[in-house]
């Protein structure tokens, strides 16, 4: 089986495992006093100080959650307090699930932000949002989990705060891929995730900007974390958050392997969508016309190829990708599936993937010349 | 004074209530996850996703068998602390949005920080906390209980095992009680699951909580257990790509998952005997403990108790003085989430111990690996450290756990 479905879970680095079977051997709860606790403690600590400084925060201000859909909802849970809710078109379910129910009183919120045909965020009508309204608080993602879209983060975070806005940015899937610096950013607040950068998963994190780093738990009890989540950490998976992180460092080398399997795909007729946009260098999103994205994602798994149709936790579902759709696709965005090389992808996974690509679209060439015959 | 023995290989570990070690069995079972079945058991369009599914369901199942109800009951979430939080705030704000009239949340003076923070968090939108106390055994008189149930109530919410004195309420009865008085009934089970045997369909509890790192599993996964006939309803804390049937988003950790899930088949195989040991370990250590130090108190109940459990009051010397003196024994003051609190326990003034007499208390927490030299070296070590030996020599025998 070749792994090409990354931007779902990487496989985990070497160093994370080591980390985290190291971590295991110590029993201590971190919040425990005596020896084997302070030995959890200082492994914990120890993470947090590696994961701001490789991720340009504080480590006062960061803190640890069980993943990033946790982290994400604790930024919109705890920081946006009152302010009007203004969310990309593109955002992960966690943002959109997080931001309508933030403003469930309001049936007309969230503000949704419109991207271009490529996927980049529309800056001049974020713009336009901000500039009509109460101040605002705005999630935008860094790179999208279906696309790899890069957004103009730096240029959003000028207009947020020309307009007193806050911004927090989903880095799940750009953390570890692409260069990823908190402070440089301009944002209030960031969220990442252990398992999208090759640690384990359980683990994830937000970083906060020092003025917001005292929040209202979303999880509350044991007063962990300086009181802003409760709970027994997850040292162990910390512990190999950390270790990966610290080797994750850029994914661009992966760049010639993802433009092979566009080369591969377009050859059979593929469209790459979004490939105008700065895109993170290891997905890509290819349409097939006339194919649904089910069908090929089945066809590639029986031929030992995994990729997905979309998001993984939406991978059950049948709707169509409201990525693609916000993106101007219409039959497309129910014909298009996700290629993300991991970490570790070899040039033989992606011939692989090119011989198994194009025996999908001759077969379903053939059935379509049939059925019209 | 006994003498004991040289070298130390590892500080001597009697915290098990705050924490266990993950048993070798369990992290055996979680290592494929990690390097060689990583798939998103999300991914259900391709088999590296369908094996992680597998691995989850599988785990489901074994911690739906310890607590005797149905797999589709079980939502994994980060924590027993994340269990709670879902299970108090949600029942209440589904209730509130559904119309629902009553306001009254039950609980005991004695439950974990989280249940009673989950509690407090509700007084802002509208409910109202009732907070009962326990008697000086530590337990519940369910006539308080009934009392504060004339007044309509929505949920009712007791521990079935404490942290920290390790007494055990008595669940079947207060859910009987609960339900009687048609309130919702929660228990967060914590340091029960593994501990003593659990029957939550039969005892019509609606919501319970599980962790795993209480009962030699991983630490960052829980369970939470929500009743589906009658279904009980919650409203998730957070949303997100709808996993855990839209109560518990997020990836779901696979490897944490099996390791939750082997712990508990482990705990349903050898819980009997393995509390038996136990329960040989502590007696003998209270004994030494006795002989040595005349006017020695265990506080809470001793019958409604689970095995490894052990909170004792020295006659003479403070707690923070006597672990000083012995840095290779862990044991604590009272729960690891406050150990870096000053103020005495809340559990400690609410079974009526003074300020004086809190100060004066540790909590030994016996547990899997825990072997009779241990207990040799921790009687000799906390019996020297009352009388005042400033050094006693950190020594103890090399055991392999």
């Amino acid at each position: 089986m070749h792994y090409l479905d990354a931007n779902a879970s990487e496989p985990l680095r070497p160093e994370a495992r080591a980390a985290v079977l190291a971590a295991m051997e110590i029993t201590g709860n971190p919040s425990s006093v005596h020896a084997a606790g302070r030995a959890a403690r200082r492994l914990m600590e120890d993470a947090r100080e590696a994961l701001a400084a490789r991720f340009g925060g504080e480590p006062g201000d960061l803190v640890f959650t069980s993943g990033g859909t946790e982290a994400d909802a604790l930024a919109v849970h705890a920081l946006a307090q009152g302010r009007r809710l203004v969310i990309g078109a593109t955002e992960h379910d966690a943002i959109r699930a997080a931001a309508r129910q933030a403003s469930a009183a309001d049936p007309l919120r969230p503000d949704i932000v419109p991207v271009h045909a490529n996927g980049v965020v529309d800056l001049s009508a974020l713009a336009d949002l901000l500039a009509n309204g109460s101040p605002a608080f705005v999630c935008l993602m860094l790179a999208n989990n279906e696309t790899g879209t890069i957004q103009p983060i730096i240029k959003a975070a000028a207009l947020c705060s020309a307009h007193g806005a806050l911004l927090h940015v989903d880095a799940v899937q750009a953390a570890g891929r692409i260069d990823v610096d908190f402070a440089r950013l301009g944002a209030h607040s960031l969220a990442i995730s252990s398992h999208k950068l090759g640690g384990p998963s359980g683990a994830g994190a937000l970083l906060l900007a020092p003025e917001l780093s005292a929040l209202t738990p979303l999880i509350r009890g044991g007063g962990q974390e300086r009181g802003r989540r409760g709970g027994t950490p997850p040292v162990a998976a910390i512990a190999g958050f950390a270790a990966a992180a610290l080797v994750a460092l850029d994914a661009s080398p992966l760049a010639g392997m993802r433009d092979a399997v566009e080369r591969a795909a377009v050859a059979q007729g593929a469209r790459v969508i979004g490939a105008s946009a700065p895109r993170l260098p290891n997905t890509t999103c290819l349409a097939l016309p006339g194919a649904r994205a089910d069908t090929q994602v089945i066809a590639l798994d029986l031929d030992g190829i995994a990729v997905s149709a979309g998001a993984a936790c939406s991978s059950g579902k049948v709707a169509a990708s409201h990525v693609l759709a916000a993106m101007g696709l219409d039959s497309l965005a129910g014909q298009a599936i996700r290629v993300s090389l991991p970490w570790n992808a070899t040039y033989a996974a992606i011939e692989a993937f090119g011989a198994a690509y194009a025996r999908m679209a001759d077969r379903l060439r053939s059935s379509l010349v049939s059925r019209a015959a | 004074m006994t003498q004991a023995p040289s070298l130390v290989n590892r500080p001597v570990y009697l915290d098990n209530q705050a924490t266990t070690r993950c048993d070798p069995r369990v992290l055996a079972a979680m290592l494929p996850y990690f390097s060689e079945e990583y798939g998103n058991p999300a991914s259900a369009e391709h088999v590296m996703g369908t094996i992680a599914e597998k691995a989850v369901e599988n785990a489901r199942g074994q911690i739906a068998a310890l607590l005797a109800v149905d797999s589709r009951e079980i939502v994994l979430t980060s924590g027993a602390t994340e269990s709670n939080n879902i299970a108090i705030k949600g029942a209440a704000r589904h209730a509130k949005a559904m119309g629902e009239e009553r306001r009254r949340i039950v609980t005991v003076a004695t439950e974990h920080k989280c249940v009673l923070e989950s509690v407090a968090d509700l007084v802002d939108e509208g409910f109202e906390p009732i907070v009962l106390p326990v008697g000086r055994d530590g337990l519940l008189d369910p006539d308080v209980l009934r009392t504060a149930l004339t007044v309509p109530t929505l949920l009712v919410s007791v521990m079935a095992v404490n942290n920290e004195i390790g007494v055990i309420q008595d669940i079947a009865g207060i859910a009987a009680i609960a339900k009687e008085a048609g309130a919702l009934f929660h228990s967060d089970l914590a340091q029960a699951v593994g501990k003593i045997p659990l029957d939550l369909t039969r005892w019509n509890v609606d919501l319970a909580s599980v962790s795993g790192h209480k009962l030699y599993g991983p630490k960052g996964v829980g369970a939470l257990f929500v009743r589906r006939r009658p279904r009980v309803r919650l409203t998730p804390l957070f949303s997100g790509g709808g996993q855990e049937r839209g109560l518990r988003s997020g990836t779901l950790p696979t490897p944490l998952i099996v390791g939750l899930g082997e712990a508990c088949r482990l705990a349903q195989a050898e819980m009997a005997a393995e509390a038996k040991r136990i329960a040989e370990l502590r007696a003998a250590l209270l004994v030494r403990l006795r002989e040595a130090m005349p006017g020695l108190v265990v506080n809470g109940s001793a019958e409604a108790r689970i095995a490894g459990n052990l909170n004792l009051t020295f006659p003479d010397t403070t707690a923070a003085d006597m672990m000083a003196r012995v840095p290779d024994l862990c044991v604590s003051t009272g729960s690891a989430c406050s150990s870096a609190a000053i103020e005495p326990s809340y559990v400690l003034r609410a079974i009526g111990l003074s300020d004086d007499a809190a100060a004066r208390t540790l909590r030994v927490g016996i547990g899997r690996f825990t072997s009779a030299a241990d207990i040799d070296y921790a009687a000799a070590a906390l019996t020297a450290a009352h009388a005042g030996t400033e050094s006693f020599p950190p020594a103890r025998p090399m055991t392999s756990p």
